[in-house]
């Protein structure tokens, strides 16, 4: 063993109290910081796997991100050309030629597709009158691109798909109506088309907005609803990897020309907040281990303070400023590490704690656990931090330790 | 033989050869500290130490002994004027330098014994060996062991320095200064803190180092009976050589 490693450990063993009182701070600081940050970033993924779960990875719209130039703009694209006054031909609303658009999607490796007509609609029953959102889908295609099977409380995409004059409407909007299956509802559309439409499914996202306004129903009969034969104004992709998407939303949109939106851009401002709440949540559990690195500044300190005459002694046997300075920096890192080590046997059992806490959040049916991230970066991270700061606790003291000049400790102790 | 049975009054008995190389030099060595009121320690000394003398540097308090002894065992660095360690001139070299030669070549015993609190009697007398690497782990213990034999604490090398009496944690501080087979042991005061039996034991046992171990002893001494022991009296006044000074 190193010699000054060895005096290191027997400072520090000689020092049981301050000792233990720094290897408890590095402890407690990594423990909370594994706790805090598994807790943070579990509550993160999980948001992000909701959303990704319940949202399209890609919504292609009828829209175009900038608008189309004249014909004379494109003929003189150098020239000096003036357009102005100009009025824009009319033209019906949705995707053309939306079913090749369609194929070409979902010829791409590890992407489904379906298509979608989105519109507005008043629902009307008993007297009362609701605005409702209404998506014209084919059943069997939804099903491959949405969740939305899996919140049914009755019925199902396929009911929808047996009764071409059904519609699908959220739980909330049926308990405020007093919907059940089987209800007639009528349906209006903003051309003034009136349809009467059977209640053939009710789900149940949990999102009060979305359960109250969102209703589904089979595309044809919207189309003929919305006055747009033929037309979709949304395709609705899913891919394998969610991570994709945004390469794929550039390379769609780059093809068929439409706007196609992946969640990574629908959601930055979502994630830009994550980002943030991570900063704040790890300059909070850093602060504990800067406290934490305090106690060994003050322990190493100490003993700078108390050995000023050993160090004295061994300069004058013949170890180097930069020997001396190893001794107490190897005290540092031994209280980091071993402190680490301990912090991190804390700090998983403190998140297998965690995991165990149930909550029933009120509107919730079933019952959630806290969700924990078990993912390695924090534990590098939180013995990385660990260490250096102890470290860098070590360092001034240690610098100190290295500019004692012996003669003026020789002299005073004589 | 038990260091009390070492105690009496030491006699050279082989006489120092005149043309013994010189191994530590002074040469017009002047030692100021700088401030409101510079105070000049050491005022000029120039001075030439063979291999196997044993000199006592002695002087009243404040007359600059032990900064001169400093100065010599390369802890402090000369304002002016030049330090030759075994032919070496020593103005050359920067701290990390300094320390290698006394780690090599330097031993020191102090007045009170500095022994590391915390560390067995071996490990204390270990330590400068382990610092300097040249010798393995058992090869260092045997001689640690040997010397502690040596100067009668070997049955004291497992105990603390603070389970040891003066004279003994004396003995095992000089066993360390001599654990890297130094060319110079330097002493300052190395009897100023023992009883007069311990003192005579140190004063044999540093005096037998010029002769047994063919070592060079200098001391700085308040000590009458330790200085004639000696076999060259430096006096030293203001930071000055004295010639004529006695105590």
């Amino acid at each position: 063993m190193a010699i000054q490693l060895d005096i290191a450990i027997t400072h520090l063993t000689s020092r049981k109290r301050q000792t233990l009182v720094s290897l408890v701070g590095v402890v407690l600081g990594v423990a909370f910081f594994l706790a805090v940050s598994s807790l943070m970033r579990g509550s993160e993924k999980d948001f992000i796997e909701r959303l990704v779960d319940n949202s399209p990875h890609i919504t292609v719209s009828d829209e175009f991100r900038t608008a189309g130039r004249q014909p004379a703009a494109l003929a003189w694209p150098d020239g000096a050309v003036r357009i102005s006054n100009v009025k824009p031909q009319t033209e019906t609303r949705g995707i053309r030629g939306w079913r090749q658009k369609l194929e070409y999607v979902e010829a791409l490796p590890g992407v489904r597709a379906a298509p979608v007509l989105m519109g507005s609609a008043v629902l009307t029953f008993a007297g009362r009158e609701e605005g409702v959102s209404l998506s014209g889908v084919v059943p069997a295609m939804m099903k491959e691109v949405s969740t939305i099977e899996d919140r049914f409380v009755e019925g199902s995409l396929d009911t929808l798909a047996a009764n071409p004059n059904g519609i699908v409407i959220g739980q909330g909007l049926a308990d405020k109506f007093d919907l059940d299956m089987g209800s007639t509802v009528s349906v209006v559309s903003a051309t003034g088309v009136t349809r009467a439409m059977k209640v053939v499914g009710i789900f149940r996202t949990g999102n009060a907005a979305y359960d109250e306004s969102q209703t589904f129903a089979a595309l044809k009969r919207v189309q003929v609803l919305l006055d747009r034969p033929n037309r979709v104004n949304r395709l609705i992709v899913q891919l394998d990897d969610p991570h994709r998407a945004r390469d794929v939303a550039t390379e769609v949109e780059r093809t068929i020309g439409y706007k196609s939106v992946s969640w990574i851009e629908a959601t930055e401002d979502i994630q830009s907040v994550l980002q943030v709440r991570n900063v704040i949540m790890y300059s909070v559990v850093s602060a504990i281990l800067v406290v934490a690195s305090f106690g060994i500044y003050n322990t190493i300190s100490t003993i700078v303070m108390e050995k000023t005459r050993d160090i004295a002694i061994l300069k004058s046997m013949g170890f180097r400023a930069a020997d001396v300075q190893r001794v107490f920096l190897y005290e540092g890192l031994i209280v980091g590490a071993i402190g680490s080590f301990a912090g991190l046997l804390a700090g998983m059992a403190i998140m297998k704690g965690l995991e165990q806490v149930a909550l029933k959040p009120p509107g919730v049916n079933d019952v959630i656990h806290l969700p924990v991230w078990w993912g390695a970066d924090q534990f590098v991270l939180a013995t990385a931090f660990a260490v250096l700061s102890s470290l860098a606790a070590a360092w001034l003291p240690a610098r100190k330790a290295g500019r004692v000049h012996p003669v003026d400790i020789l002299r005073g102790a004589s | 033989m038990t260091g009390e049975e070492r105690a009496g009054a030491p006699t050279r008995t082989t006489p120092l050869a005149a043309d013994a190389p010189v191994v530590l030099r002074a040469e017009n060595v002047v030692r100021r500290l700088e401030g409101e009121v510079p105070v000049t320690l050491v005022d000029g000394v120039t001075l030439d130490i063979r291999r196997g003398e044993f000199v006592a540097i002695m002087g009243p308090s404040g007359s600059g002994k032990s900064s001169l002894l400093y100065l010599l065992g390369l802890l402090d660095v000369p304002s002016e004027g030049r330090v030759w360690l075994d032919g070496e001139d020593t103005s050359r070299y920067g701290e990390d330098e300094l320390a290698n030669r006394r780690l090599e070549k330097l031993g020191f015993v102090f007045q009170f014994h500095f022994l590391l609190a915390e560390f067995t009697v071996l490990d204390n007398v270990r330590l400068p060996m382990r610092r300097l690497g040249r010798r393995a782990p058992d090869e260092a213990e045997a001689r640690a062991r040997e010397l502690l034999g040596h100067f009668g604490v070997a049955e004291q090398a497992h105990k603390r320095p603070s389970q040891l009496s003066g004279g003994q944690r004396q003995r095992v501080a000089i066993a360390r200064a001599l654990a890297n087979d130094p060319l110079v042991v330097l002493a300052d005061e190395p009897t100023g803190n023992l009883d007069s039996v311990s003192s005579a034991n140190v004063r044999r046992i540093l005096h037998d180092l010029t002769h047994e171990f063919g070592k060079t002893v200098v001391a700085v001494t308040h000590d009458g009976a330790f200085a004639a022991a000696a076999d060259r009296r430096i006096g030293i006044v203001d930071g000055r050589i004295d010639e004529s000074w006695r105590p």
